[in-house]
């Protein structure tokens, strides 16, 4: 039992571990505060693309948002970092990793958004085109934030897993959470600054998960 | 007819195979209720949609107020403005309140400020009977509470005519008669309207002419007392012997 708690929660070496686990936290929160904003961005307008009513435009960007999504994303990261370059596009570490996760992120991102003005009902779109609102508008003003509400706890669940994804940053040498706890694993041969870091994770995502548990059961109530 | 606000010409319209519109004429005047009657499926709804070209005719003339609207340069959201529509499953914003629903087009496509655009909101909300009704959501209010409000959403843009799609078959027999004397009012305050409804009796009290439409053709029109009393075609008749029997 001791060997146990000396392998997994040793604290003296979590304590000396702490300063890195605290900058890789901080590099793991600035990549979430970029990534996310730029796959809903994204997303926003492959969502908008997938819905056109042109269909040379809405099957292309079905295609798109299919191959993104079907592609690993570390296959997608390390292929940007490590492949490009031989194309002569070197786009470091932080430009990897934003440029694929703009590909991956926006990808289910969009996919999201399309089911949800998939959802609103034709009749919407009807009534305010007969006000005179142009079809920017009506999407704009009527349909996107009726998809939007649809989709709700898809679009938050997503972006729980986006944040958890900011993990595949440390195959580019990115110092977030995971690279600096296994860093400090390497340096003492202990694994507690993993469990440290999962404990992190956990603390720093169990609120949007439970966001995502009260915000299907209002789906469940408005549905009934 | 030089006082026709809508006059309609040789409308076809067809869905694949399927001729629905075959060649209709209409003509709305000023401060006219027109009634248009049919068996379902007779192209009713379309005739209406065409005239707001949320459908697009194959070909034919619709000339508003003298302009003809279906050429292709003709900036379709400026004659919208002016053709409110009422639809059958009201169509509702369902994230916006009653007034909120009335404002989007007044502030959207009007491009009034907030002020202006919830002073006339709710001058609307008011001649539809629903003052106290106005920061309530959709959802909250009852099916003839709902398409009096989309009735407001219509008027407030002050259009030259209402086209109105069923407006009550959607609704319990028992709020029906709260929707009819709203429409009502619309014509004793000499709103031209299209309506497009199976309610015989509010036809007989408020219609200025019938218009019986079937097979994507207009068989016969005139004043209710005809249609109704002595119609000349005999799927006329047969058709009101079916409507009165219910
Ligand atoms: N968008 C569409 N695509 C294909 N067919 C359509 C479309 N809209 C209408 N139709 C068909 O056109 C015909 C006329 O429809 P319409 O809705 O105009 O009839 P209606 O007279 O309003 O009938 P009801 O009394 O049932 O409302 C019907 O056979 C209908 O199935
Ligand atoms: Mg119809």
């Amino acid at each position: 039992m001791e060997d146990f708690v000396d392998a997994f929660f040793n604290l003296d070496i979590i304590r000396r571990a702490s300063p890195i686990l605290w900058s890789g936290l901080l590099q793991t929160l600035l990549l979430a505060v970029t990534v996310v904003p730029v796959g809903a961005v994204g997303g926003v307008l492959l969502g908008l693309l997938t819905s056109s009513p042109n269909k040379t435009v809405r099957r292309s960007f079905a295609l798109w948002t299919d191959f993104f999504r079907g592609v690993p994303p570390l296959v997608l990261l390390v292929f940007i970092y490590a492949g490009l370059p031989f194309a002569g596009l070197d786009t470091g570490a932080w430009g990897a990793v934003v440029i694929g996760f703009l590909l991956n992120t926006s990808a289910y991102y969009g996919e999201i958004l399309r089911a949800g003005i998939e959802s609103v009902p034709r009749g919407q779109v009807e009534a305010a085109r007969s006000t005179g609102l142009t079809a920017t508008k009506t999407m704009g003003l009527v349909v996107l934030p009726q998809a939007v509400r649809n989709v709700l706890p898809d679009l938050v669940s997503n972006t729980l897993e986006v944040v958890k994804l900011t993990s595949i940053a440390s195959v580019v040498a990115m110092p977030e959470l995971l690279f600096q706890a296994r860093q400090a694993q390497n340096a003492t041969y202990n694994a507690s600054p993993i469990v440290a870091a999962a404990i992190a994770y956990f603390i720093m995502l169990w609120p949007v998960v439970r966001l995502i548990s009260r915000l299907e059961n209002k789906v469940l109530v408005a549905r009934r | 007819m030089a006082d026709s606000i809508i006059s309609a010409r040789a409308i076809w319209k067809s869905f694949g195979e399927l001729s629905v519109l075959k060649g209709i004429d209409l003509e709305v005047a000023e401060k006219e209720l027109v009634f248009v009657i049919g068996p379902s499926g007779s192209g009713k709804s379309t005739l209406l949609r065409c005239l707001n070209r949320l459908e697009e005719p194959d070909s034919g003339s619709i000339r508003m107020d003298g302009t003809e609207i279906l050429e292709k340069k003709v900036d379709i959201n400026a004659v919208r403005r002016r053709i409110g529509m009422v639809f059958q499953s009201f169509n509702l914003y369902p994230h916006m309140s009653a007034l909120g629903n009335v404002t989007l087009a007044l502030r959207h496509v009007l491009g009034l400020p907030r002020d202006a655009a919830e002073a006339r909101a709710l001058a609307a909300l008011e001649r539809v009977g629903l003052a106290d009704r106005v920061s309530h959501m959709p959802g909250q209010l009852s099916g003839g509470q709902q398409q009096r409000v989309a009735i407001a959403r219509a008027i407030a843009m002050e259009p030259r005519v209402v086209l109105f799609d069923e407006p009550t078959s959607a609704l319990d027999p028992e709020l029906v008669g709260s929707v009819l004397q709203v429409m009502r009012d619309l014509r004793e305050s000499g709103m031209t309207m299209v309506v497009v409804s199976h309610e015989m009796a509010f036809a007989r009290a408020a219609a200025d002419r019938v218009v019986f439409m079937a097979d994507g053709e207009k068989l016969e029109e005139g004043p209710p007392a005809s249609i109704f009393g002595n119609p000349r075609h005999e799927r006329t008749q047969a058709f009101i012997r079916q409507i009165e029997r219910h």
